[in-house]
């Protein structure tokens, strides 16, 4: 990743991307941002907030209740030659909207044997967390990483946050960026010339030796907390956060399980059907040779998440949980 | 027939030159489609086919009059409307008969005709689903400060869903540049108008997203011509939208063959009688624009470009399986 030379400075993860929203439309007049609330409510989630008074009405652009005709008119500009951004409110918004992704976004270059291009950008907030039940709260990445012709990204740190966007504007296809919606507070340092970042491979967030744990977007954070908590027990841990999840880098994946011959995925979309499985079968397939344990799993349990705080925090994938799954694997000797 | 808020415009006699190219147009899509009716009996053009038979006049009159900066989004009843945008016969033939040569290489077929190149922005199959890509182009054209407009067409079935009124929505309330083109030809599938739609007059439709709209006689060509002319004219100048409800029928099954089962013989003999190119043959030579043996004369020009369109897609060549996997992200992205 990139690493500016300018001093680092406190931030969060909405600023970050506030920031690169305004670098994109300062960079590139194509560029628009449209969807639901972005303009004078500032964002649902306040991340496009003070940028209809900088760049104003045609830049910024507040949609009705539309998702299918706002993020199809987001495919047909792009097609047009503008570079849109369009923001969802959150990913289960995103199913009314799934047929202009899915059956246009995804297949018109295909289908015109490669003349339309769709160089657009959606971003959406995912994610469970803030007690706002089974209709705000689900992780649906997998959806769309189960889609070709779509690029997936889960940003997971203020880095990324800030440099996936750009790097999205310029990719000649559609690209989906999911924003946990309990990484928006997220503080930390970021070097005050933070820029793009490739988005066609994962990271190493901590090498260790002993297992590996794989997470993505909201679930990063959790793994980094097993990963210190597995070290008081003497397990060292390697944090893998995936960043893209279509395409995967399997590269990644191959090389940390070479070197810990075990591997905890850990998913806050269900078990059944889901990316952990996806990753789990890529593991078996290439891997296989080289585990010394059984591939373990750390999803979301397979309810609609529920209000109650005691029963969403059951839900979803938990530090203890996790942790637990890493000792299960080194426990077994190969 | 023209009802609703908007009058009719009038209708002035065709030059010679003028009822020729009107008529050549209507004859080259009928003659066209009939040979793809033998060609699918041949089992040379497989999947689905759906003709627009007893609907050239609207393909003729609309596309006859946008300009070449103007874009098009249609739907899988698009042969008529790509053949007179321009497209080659020959790449349209090639197209169905699964031919890299053809003007989708083969990944499209009948429904998914595509040339970026003439601004076709292709068939769509998802009814209503291209409706929202042309609120894009015409807000790509529109941000851009270019005069295109975006022609936009779908059947009445189109209407019952709900992209059609989001679009209309969200069209008529940014002013955006598109022509809305409903060729209502009484069916969507089996299901007659009146047994899907409240209100069957669907220009009305129109009153609710206070946008304007002509009901027309879609059998007409000069009529659709007159009423498309003055339309145009609205959109281009920025005034916003318009939607142009075309009465017509379709004289064949919906796709290839189908029981018709939801409609009488007498219904289609009715209908048969008003038959745009012998309506329009009719008048021409009983008022002197046209010879009486124009028609045929014309008939025979288009078959033997029929013939050779025929014989350039049977002369095509396979896409080499090996090639698969292309065109799913743009050449050269990771
Ligand atoms: C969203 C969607 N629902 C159902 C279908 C199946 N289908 C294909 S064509 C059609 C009828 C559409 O009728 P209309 O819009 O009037 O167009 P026409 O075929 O009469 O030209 C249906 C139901 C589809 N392709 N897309
Ligand atoms: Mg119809």
């Amino acid at each position: 990743m990139t690493q500016g030379v300018a001093p680092a400075r406190k931030t969060t993860y909405r600023e970050a991307v506030r920031a690169a929203l305004r670098e994109a439309l300062q960079r590139d007049p194509r560029v628009l941002l449209m969807g639901e609330e972005v303009g004078a409510y500032g964002g649902s989630y306040a991340c496009s907030l003070g940028l209809l008074e900088e760049f104003g009405p045609d830049r910024v652009r507040d949609t009705p209740l539309s998702e299918s005709a706002f993020v199809g008119m987001g495919i047909g500009a792009a097609m047009g030659g503008l570079r849109p951004i369009v923001e969802i409110m959150t990913v289960n918004f995103s199913l009314l909207a799934l047929d202009q992704l899915l059956n246009n976004a995804a297949t018109l270059r295909h289908m015109s044997g490669g003349q339309v291009g769709v160089p657009l950008v959606v971003r959406m907030a995912t994610g469970a967390g803030k007690q706002v039940a089974a209709q705000h709260s689900h992780s649906l990445e997998n959806f769309y990483a189960h889609i070709p012709g779509l690029k997936v990204l889960a940003p997971a740190t203020l880095e990324d946050a800030r440099g996936m966007l750009w790097t999205a504007l310029e990719d000649p296809d559609p690209v989906i960026l999911f924003e946990h919606t309990m990484l928006y507070g997220l503080e930390g340092e970021l070097a005050a010339d933070a820029g793009p970042v490739p988005i066609d491979r994962a990271a190493v967030r901590r090498p260790g030796k002993d297992v590996t744990l794989v997470a993505y977007g909201g679930t990063v954070g959790k793994a980094m907390d097993a990963a210190r908590a597995l070290a008081e027990q003497r397990v060292d841990a390697e944090v893998i956060d995936l960043r893209t999840l279509r395409p995967l880098d399997d590269a990644t994946l191959l090389a940390s399980v070479a070197k810990t011959h075990r591997a905890v995925v850990v998913d806050e979309g269900w078990r059944t059907g889901g990316l952990a499985g996806e990753i789990c079968a890529r593991l078996a397939e290439r891997a296989f040779y080289d585990l010394d344990a059984p591939l373990a799993r750390v999803c979301t349990a397979e309810v609609p998440i529920p209000y109650a705080k005691h029963l969403e925090d059951a839900a979803l994938p938990q530090v203890e949980g996790i942790v637990q799954a890493a000792l299960g694997a080194v426990a077994r000797h190969g | 027939m023209t009802t609703s808020a908007s009058p009719a415009p009038a209708v002035e006699a065709p030059t010679r030159e003028h009822a020729l190219s009107l008529l050549r147009s209507m004859v080259r899509v009928r003659r066209f489609e009939e040979k793809c009716a033998e060609q699918y009996a041949a089992g040379k053009i497989r999947g689905f086919l759906h003709l627009c038979i007893g609907e050239e006049a609207i393909a003729a009159g609309v596309m006859g009059l946008l300009a070449p900066g103007d874009a098009i989004v249609s739907t899988y009843r698009e042969h008529g409307h790509a053949l007179a945008r321009g497209l080659s016969m020959d790449a349209v033939m090639a197209e169905m008969f699964g031919k890299l040569e053809g003007c989708s290489h083969g990944r499209g077929g009948s429904m998914h005709l595509f040339d970026v190149s003439r601004r076709f922005y292709g068939g769509n199959a998802i009814v209503a689903g291209g409706i929202p890509l042309a609120l894009g182009l015409a807000l790509a054209d529109k941000v851009g400060g270019r005069p295109g407009v975006t022609a936009c067409l779908f059947g009445d079935g189109a209407v019952a869903e709900g992209e059609f009124h989001e679009s209309m929505n969200l069209a008529a309330l940014w002013k955006l540049p598109v022509l809305f083109v409903c060729e209502n030809n009484g069916y969507a599938m089996g299901t007659a108008l009146a047994r899907h739609q409240s209100q069957t007059n669907l220009a009305m439709k129109a009153q609710g997203y206070a946008m304007e709209a002509t009901r027309v006689d879609g059998m007409d060509v000069l009529e659709v011509e007159a009423a498309t002319r003055h339309a145009l004219a609205h959109v281009r100048s920025g005034a916003g939208p318009w939607l142009l409800e075309f009465v017509t029928y379709r004289f064949r099954a919906h796709s290839a063959y189908d029981a018709e089962r939801y409609r009488t013989k007498g219904e289609v003999t009715e209908w048969r009688k008003r038959d745009p190119i012998a309506l329009f043959c009719h008048r021409a030579v009983e008022q002197g624009w046209l010879a009486a043996d124009d028609l045929t004369l014309l008939e025979r020009e288009a078959d033997d470009e029929i013939a050779a369109a025929v014989a350039f897609a049977e002369a095509g060549t396979l896409e080499p399986t090996a090639d698969l996997a292309r065109h799913v992200y743009a050449e050269g992205s990771p």
